[in-house]
């Protein structure tokens, strides 16, 4: 059991950076949107439109390490499994 | 011949004249490309949105652009921040009360310093601004371009003339009570607003 949280807590932190680096390593909070312009040509004002993206932030990026730390954390009240000698 | 080629022609200058006096533009823009874009600094990023819920309609007249009257309305539900959170924050009571307060409006007075060359105009736009209820005299520069005519090109088989509204400025949030305790070390209390509109007037 230890191992196995220990292994979760690694793949979570793991996945979690390499998400937030795909999808542009954005600094500021998490999106769900993204703003799309558009130039309407006879009035020469940009439109903006919202596509909807994900686009973690450093929120995402740090609920994921601390729900990573929190399962680490928890490993440790397991105790190894222990292989006893028969003789 | 001669006299009817000036009747004519006399007949013709007094349509355009007819024409040509105050028009009404309707901001309710069929593309939807009308927005306002508001951004105020906070903590980590800066709170950037928009809004494209524009209606309203303002008076113009080409020949007399100092004379221009109106009331441009955004709909506060229609604000937009990419974060889902901060969009619920935006829309609640605390900040802007959605549900309370439907409209934001900008009623004008006066127009000062008024400056016209070709078809664009700038002028320091007195007027009402009104948003949760606060109403206070604001003065906004802008720039209105008339567009004799361009109607047809963004709608077709309509005639009409379109104006283009430009104007950019600040206002405090704790002047119009959104959430006036937050910090401001935080949250800053200045708010850019950037209007970028066009009207339409149709001719039969």
């Amino acid at each position: 059991m230890k191992r196995r949280l220990q292994i979760l807590a690694l793949l979570l932190a793991v996945t979690a950076v390499l998400v937030w680096l795909a999808t542009g390593a954005n600094r500021g909070w998490t999106k769900t949107s993204v703003p799309v312009k558009t130039l309407d040509e006879v009035t020469g004002i940009e439109a903006i439109a919202y596509r909807q993206q994900f686009v973690p932030g450093v929120d995402f990026l740090g609920l994921a390490l601390l729900g990573a730390g929190v399962l680490a954390g928890v490993s440790l009240f397991f105790r190894k499994k222990t292989t006893t000698n028969p003789s | 011949m001669k006299t009817i080629l000036c009747i004519l022609t006399a007949l013709v200058s007094l349509a355009t004249a007819a024409l040509a006096g105050p028009q009404t533009f309707d901001f309710k823009d069929p593309k939807g490309v009308n927005n306002a874009v508001f951004k105020l600094d906070a903590t980590l990023e800066s709170i950037n949105g928009s809004a494209n819920g524009i209606s309203g309609t303002i008076i113009f007249d080409p020949e007399n652009p100092a004379a221009t009257k109106g009331r441009i309305v955004v709909a506060t539900a229609s604000l937009h921040v990419p974060n889902p959170m901060m969009k619920q924050h935006l829309h609640s009571a605390l900040w802007l009360d959605v549900a309370k307060y439907p409209e934001i409006v900008f009623e004008t007075l006066e127009l000062k310093n008024v400056k016209t060359t070709g078809d664009t105009t700038t002028a320091d736009v007195a007027g009402k601004f009104t948003v949760k209820g606060v109403t206070q005299t604001i003065t906004a520069p802008a720039k209105l371009t008339y567009l004799k005519d361009k109607l047809g090109q963004r709608v077709p088989n309509q005639k009409g003339d379109l104006i283009v509204i430009r104007a950019t400025f600040t206002i405090k949030r704790t002047d119009y009570g959104i959430n006036p305790s937050a910090p401001q070390d935080k949250v800053a209390d200045e708010i850019n607003l950037t209007l970028s509109i066009a009207g339409a007037a149709p001719r039969p």
